[in-house]
């Protein structure tokens, strides 16, 4: 089930740097095979990014480090290390490493949402903090 | 008597850590290191804890600190053989709790003795882990009192 999407990204990676759109697409692609008509809507992301999911006590939304803009830098919520923001137009290197992004879709997802994001919160999520709203 | 004076003093010297001030990460670091454990926060310099202390850092890096660090086995072996190069090895650097933390080990605390409590928790600092928050140049291994990012701990360096 998660060999599509790794295929696709290593596909978008060997033609060029992936640029957030290929990564986002491939996410997309991945969604549509398990709900047909799938389309990343920055709107849903936004929706997602601002969510409480209370999982976690220090962390319990995307914005306890990331802030309410994606665009802004950010701290980490326990440590108090500095964030650089999530947002290409404000980090161009972001959501660039398509190991990169999934390590950290699987790592924070799981602290704050206590599993793992669908294909389809991923293409979201990076409509989102990649185009705004 | 003067020479019993010399001796103390030479004495004193020696047990102090040639540089205290000097912390930069070992250059033989694999860019793992950086990578994995500098995200959180600071890679910390790997002679702030004992090689016992690191073993169970990164034998239980799935509840670490109270996240979950976990590591592909490679890259685990690669960190902790970097950290147990470079550990120290006097008693006083020894971390307390499970897993042991580097804020709690006897020099560390003696080093910060001057530190109010409120300050460890001001919103500015967070923790006695985000060492960048007083010391400015920590990322480049520097930690020396003229450094310190905030006023008030300048000032009490002085006094």
């Amino acid at each position: 089930m998660k060999k599509p999407v790794l295929l696709l990204l290593i596909a978008a990676t060997q033609a060029f740097a992936a640029a957030p759109r290929e990564l986002a697409q491939a996410y997309a692609a991945e969604a549509s095979r398990q709900a047909p008509g799938f389309k990343a809507s920055p709107q849903r992301g936004a929706e997602f990014y601002a969510k409480r999911f209370a999982v976690s006590d220090k962390m319990p939304a995307c914005t306890a480090c990331h802030t309410d803009s994606p665009a802004r830098p950010g701290q980490h919520a326990v440590t108090g290390k500095a964030i650089k923001p999530l947002a290409p137009r404000a980090e161009a290197a972001r959501f660039s490493d398509p190991a990169k992004v999934e390590k950290w879709f699987r790592r924070n997802c799981t602290e704050v949402l206590g599993r793992e994001c669908s294909a389809a919160e991923k293409a979201d999520f990076i409509a989102f903090v990649s185009e705004g709203l | 008597m003067r020479n019993a004076l010399l001796i103390a003093c030479a004495g004193l010297a020696l047990s102090i850590p040639a540089r205290a001030d000097r912390l930069p990460v070992p250059a033989d670091a694999p860019p793992s290191f950086k990578a994995e454990c500098g995200s959180c926060h600071l890679p910390f310099p790997p002679a702030l804890l004992t090689a016992p202390d690191w073993k169970r850092v990164m034998a239980k890096l799935d509840r670490h600190y109270g996240d979950n660090a976990t590591l592909d086995e490679k890259t685990r072996r690669e960190i902790e053989d970097f950290l147990l190069r470079h550990a120290a090895t006097k008693s006083r650097m020894a971390g307390a709790g499970d897993p042991p933390r580097l804020t709690q080990t006897a020099w560390f605390r003696r080093e910060h003795r001057k530190v109010p409590d409120p300050l460890w928790r001001d919103a500015r600092v967070k923790g006695a882990a985000n060492c960048a928050a007083c010391h400015g140049r920590a990322e480049q291994g520097s930690f020396r009192g003229r450094e310190l990012a905030l006023p008030e701990l300048r000032k009490r360096e002085r006094d």
